[in-house]
């Protein structure tokens, strides 16, 4: 059985079970937002064009969550925090492994299996890790 | 026409966890706010809250029969009370009324803070959760500003010790700094006592014309709102991407040059000021953002005591929301009835010397950040 992703139009599912970040780039101003979004957050225009989003980058800021948050269907403790891509893009992001990373620790994209919603489907969300693949 | 505007009178409600409703809550501090002020009759009151659900205002005047007049409900998150008063503030200095009712009320639901701010995929995947955020912004202090954890703690150190004797505060013992690092880690580097409690409580406040308020009454010499610009990932606007922000004011910076400008001073004039503590790093982010010192100057202020009682600029001599606990509506309008009590002289063992101009900064989801300026 195949999993579900955790929100439409986050990723792509690639058929080796890899998965792409979508972003979005702003026509007018240039600027780059993740999720991808129908405006620009930065300057309000609708020529926006979806784009893949780097899948490797630094961690820019750490920390752990130790107990789980309302609603979240994941596992404790897990790592959360900053990623910064190529050309300065952060993101937030679940990080793994489960510690306090050091700043400008290198990290690569991965499909990260979250847990098991309501109705008892597996979801799958985006996460960077320092472990290689 | 630019009439000044007074505090003609205040009220609070304890900040705990009580068997009331929020309308009762609203009730006993809106009496003692008009009871204060004299009890005049007033054109219009702006209600502060987010969890109270539709018309929440609206229940408390009419417990009291004091409808009949315009009733808004506002909600701008931690910021909620600082929106009213500007308004109420910026309605009496204009002419359109005389006098307006300001009240914030809050019960909030226990635990970490929920919110229909996110969509649930974000709290599913373990995205939405508050005190991580707040873990993120208290990293980067510690990187670009050389604040250390025992920083963190002399905060919590700081506040605790002042809401002693503040008979509204929630936690009224003093603790230490082993004791503040020795309490359970929430989020690398936040532990739990570094936190504040969300819980219930309300505040009121009675706007007036300054000439029409009774004599010696506290002046509100700025009333500031502002959201956030874009672009910062760490913005309480909580996106999930942005880009570099170093040149990007803080939702807080852009509200506090408003309320200087609009109140004629500088930072250099404030004689105590209230922040939001939602946690110890964010009082101390606050310094730098409302521009108390220079950006990365911070922990000079912790570790010299220029923001404890007897210091050159004292910080939360309420307790904070550390001692106090933040019921959201409320919390900003009891910055600004500390703030009066404290100019007034009114605050018993608590009071200090001088105290002539005070600021009151709130800033949350949103983003929304609001100032408050008083003077003498």
């Amino acid at each position: 059985m195949t999993a579900r992703m955790i929100h439409d139009g986050l990723f792509r599912l690639n058929s080796d079970g890899s998965i792409v970040l979508l972003g979005s780039r702003c026509g007018e101003c240039e600027n780059r937002q993740f999720p991808a979004a129908e405006t620009c957050s930065v300057c309000g225009s609708d020529d926006q064009k979806i784009i893949d989003l780097e899948d490797r980058g630094t961690v820019w800021l750490s920390t752990v969550v130790n107990n789980a948050p309302p609603g979240y269907i994941g596992a404790v403790p897990y790592g959360f925090g900053v990623v910064e891509l190529a050309h300065g893009l952060r993101i937030i992001t679940l990080i793994a492994p489960a510690k306090v990373i050091e700043y400008g620790t290198p990290v690569h994209l991965v499909a990260h299996p979250l847990g098991t919603d309501e109705n008892d489907e597996a979801v799958i969300t985006y996460a960077f890790s320092t472990e290689a693949s | 026409m630019s009439n000044p505007v007074a505090i003609a009178g205040v009220g609070l409600h304890p900040f705990g966890r009580f068997d009331r409703t929020v309308t009762q809550m609203g009730v006993t501090a809106v009496r003692e706010a008009l009871s204060a002020a004299g009890n005049p009759s007033f054109q219009a009151a702006f209600c502060a809250t987010v969890y109270s659900g539709v018309a929440a205002g609206h229940k408390v005047l009419g417990a009291l029969g004091l409808t009949g007049i315009p009733i808004v409900n506002v909600e701008a998150g931690c910021a909620s009370g600082g929106a009213a008063l500007m308004l109420a503030t910026n309605a009496v200095r204009s002419g359109q009324y005389d006098t307006v009712l300001v009240f914030g009320i809050e019960k909030m639901p226990r635990g970490i803070i929920r919110s229909s701010f996110f969509e649930p995929w974000r709290e599913q995947a373990g995205l939405a959760a508050t005190p991580a955020y707040f873990a993120l912004r208290a990293t980067r202090l510690l990187r670009d500003s050389g604040i250390t954890k025992e920083d963190l703690a002399r905060v919590v150190v700081k506040n605790r010790a002042e809401g002693v004797n503040n008979e509204i505060a929630m936690y009224r013992t003093p603790t230490t700094v082993e004791d503040v690092l020795a309490s359970r880690l929430v989020c690398e580097p936040l532990h739990l006592h570094m936190l504040c409690s969300p819980n219930e409580g309300a505040a009121a406040i009675v706007v007036q014309r300054a000439d029409l308020a009774p004599r010696g009454s506290v002046k509100i010499a700025a009333a500031q709102l502002r959201s956030h610009l874009p672009g910062s990932v760490l913005g309480e606007s909580t996106p999930l991407s942005g880009g570099p922000d170093e040149n990007i004011p803080a939702a807080s910076t852009i509200a506090a040059l408003a309320a200087f400008e609009e109140a004629g001073c500088g930072p250099d004039d404030l004689d105590l000021v209230e922040c939001q503590d939602t946690d110890a790093a964010r009082e101390i982010l606050a310094y730098e953002e409302l521009g108390l010192c220079a950006r990365g100057d911070s922990a000079r202020l912790v570790r010299d005591g220029i923001t404890a009682r007897g210091g050159k600029l004292p910080v939360n001599l309420s307790g904070g929301l550390l001692s106090k606990g933040e019921p959201l509506g409320a919390s900003a309008l009891a910055q600004v009835v500390e703030l009066n009590n404290q100019i007034a002289g009114r605050s018993g063992v608590r009071q200090i010397d001088n105290a002539q101009v005070g600021m009151a900064h709130t800033v949350g989801r949103g983003a929304n950040a609001a100032v408050v300026i008083v003077t003498k």
